[in-house]
């Protein structure tokens, strides 16, 4: 499997990433030699293996249903860059 | 041509925890704006989420309600796009391996019952609200919903017309409450639905291409908003038209859905596990608790109050398609099993009555469920009549007192001394000679102007039994 460049700068569209035609080039022959790396493991056999969803070896630790946390909002947005009466301002959406 | 409607639903219940899914803020509606978001849920640097157990029991709960495979190993994905709302830039959910596998759930719509498939239902954090009106060259976004855990439930496209996806919105509505995971609020958006909607010609076995409907807040709303999606699709085929796969809002005061055109383009979400938390192992120990806490359920409820009270279907049905209702019945009948019946007339009736033209809800009734039985039992052992029933239900919703109270107060007590009663049917009798040879010489329909007079005379309160039976005795 590899990627066009078409396909690379898709990628970048959607994780919002400005590349360069220069880079676009780069990117697109550096994330190809990885597939081909990757391809590899296509070579062996993993009928009948659980897709690895974590690396360790553990399960989830569950948390019981308390409310602890206190309002904190005065600190929150005193780093945030613009805020309103309660709400976090951002450059207009339009749906 | 002829076609066939096919719609699937994506129902949103947000699960009624203290505590978000992942962070120990609260989760209280109508909060103070952000003041109910914490740093998990803002996404700032640092900071790891941790699973609510109770989220994870009342989705086990969901599962085994619609008898579905468990996954009692699940796994949790982010779903990446940007949104002011989503401070994190991606949305934490499940993909590959949900919680709740396959399961089935039955509607019924009028006589006939189908089976509709539960594809999946999988947990899932909300995300923000974004306003866009409250400033004019800014979104205000609030972070309070951020977090709070839902539980999406996938059906399988097995409806066939509008009427019975609202059956069987409705029937996972009640079920949620039943189970007490979701309050089931669907104006403060507690319960929401999605309709994917596809039309083909009768017949075809391949799929039309879908719309998905989103902002459907009711089902009224969701039944209005596929008949006109249905109508949209066929103008556009049968003008030899394409349907585009697209996310289309409903707006409710236009009665029209619109493209959201911004979703099609980033409909790609690159979804992967998510390294911060671990695959979720629900230990066997903790299925059979959540099964000993399955409360009883719809279908069951409805069985027992057949087989215990002698309700008909119908009846059973009906009082057990909402939790409320069917817990008012019960308290009813604590102090009532012998009119069990006469109990589910007042609440189907009066009451329900009463409720709609006030538009409350049955939590908020004025009569409790106590006094309503009170007021029944005073039917059942003959002390007022039914007519005169509803003026003390009138009465008691009016906050007048209790049901023996308004009674005395009010002299309404039935008439059951025979003589007194004979005196003024005779009277009666003797007054309106005409209507006597009227009946004698057939109308049987006239005796229902004697026990209209003799009703007037005693304002109501003569045994209606035993007045009919004393007027045919003497007039025949």
């Amino acid at each position: 499997m590899s990627l066009s460049e078409e396909q690379v700068g898709q990628i970048a569209y959607l994780a919002r990433l400005s590349l360069s035609e220069e880079a676009l080039q780069s990117n697109t022959k550096d994330l190809n030699s990885i597939l081909s790396l990757v391809e590899k493991l296509a070579e062996i056999d993993t009928d009948g293996i659980t897709p690895m969803a974590h690396p360790l070896h553990m399960t989830q630790r569950l948390r019981e249903d308390k409310v602890s946390e206190e309002d904190q909002s005065e600190s929150f947005q005193a780093i945030a860059p613009k805020i309103g009466k309660k709400h976090y301002l951002v450059p207009t959406v339009i749906e | 041509m002829e076609w066939e409607t096919v719609i699937g639903l994506e129902i949103h219940a947000q699960l009624n925890t203290k505590s978000k899914i992942f962070s120990a803020a609260a989760t209280k509606f109508g909060a103070e704006p952000n003041s109910q978001a914490c740093a998990v849920d803002l996404g700032l640097p640092g900071v790891l989420p941790v699973l609510n157990k109770e989220v994870v029991s009342k989705a086990v709960k969901f599962g085994l309600a619609v008898d579905a495979h468990i996954n009692q190993r699940n796994v949790f994905d982010r779903k990446n796009y940007f949104y002011p709302d989503l401070p994190k830039g991606y949305q934490i959910s499940q993909l590959d391996w949900p919680i709740v596998g396959e399961g089935e759930i039955e509607i019924t719509l009028g006589d006939t019952t189908k089976v509709v498939g539960i594809t999946r239902a999988h947990l899932e954090e909300d995300a923000g609200k974004s306003i866009h009106d409250l400033y004019d060259d800014f979104t205000a976004v609030d972070l309070n919903r951020a977090g709070i855990p839902l539980l999406e439930i996938v059906s399988d496209p097995d409806m066939r017309s509008a009427k019975e996806a609202v059956a069987y919105a409705k029937k996972i509505h009640t079920l949620v409450q039943y189970l007490e995971i979701c309050d089931g609020n669907m104006q403060e958006g507690s319960f929401r639905c999605d309709a994917n909607v596809s039309i083909r010609p009768m017949g075809q076995e391949k799929l039309g291409t879908r719309a998905e409907l989103k902002n459907i807040n009711s089902f009224k709303f969701l039944e209005r908003a596929i008949n006109l999606e249905v109508e949209r699709q066929q103008d556009i085929l049968e003008e030899g038209g394409k349907v585009a796969q697209e996310t289309r809002l409903y707006d409710a005061v236009k009665h029209e859905t619109r493209s959201m055109r911004s979703k099609e383009e980033a409909n790609d979400y690159r979804y992967f596990p998510d390294p911060d938390l671990l695959p979720v192992e629900i230990s066997d120990e903790l299925m059979a608790q959540i099964k000993q806490e399955l409360p009883e359920l719809p279908q069951e409820k409805k069985a027992r109050f057949i087989a215990e009270f002698g309700l008909s279907e119908y009846d059973a049905d009906v009082l057990t398609s909402q939790k409320p209702m069917a817990d008012y019945f019960e308290k009813m009948i604590v102090n009532n099993a012998d009119h069990a019946k006469l109990c589910a007339n007042w609440i189907m009736g009066e009451l329900s009555a009463s409720l709609n033209k006030h538009q409350l809800e049955l939590v908020d009734a004025p009569i409790t469920a106590d006094n309503l039985s009170l007021l029944v039992n005073r039917i059942g052992d003959d002390t007022i009549s039914g007519k005169i029933a509803k003026d003390v239900f009138k009465a008691m919703w009016d906050g007048e007192g209790s049901a023996d109270e308004i009674i005395e107060a009010k002299g309404l007590k039935q008439m059951t001394d025979i003589g007194a009663i004979e005196v003024i049917v005779d009277e009666i009798i003797a007054n309106n000679a005409p209507q006597v040879e009227q009946f004698k010489s057939g109308n049987e329909k006239i005796l229902g102007f004697f026990v209209g007079q003799a009703m007037k005379a005693t304002q109501g309160k003569a045994n209606p039994k035993l007045l009919n039976e004393m007027l045919r005795a003497k007039l025949s």
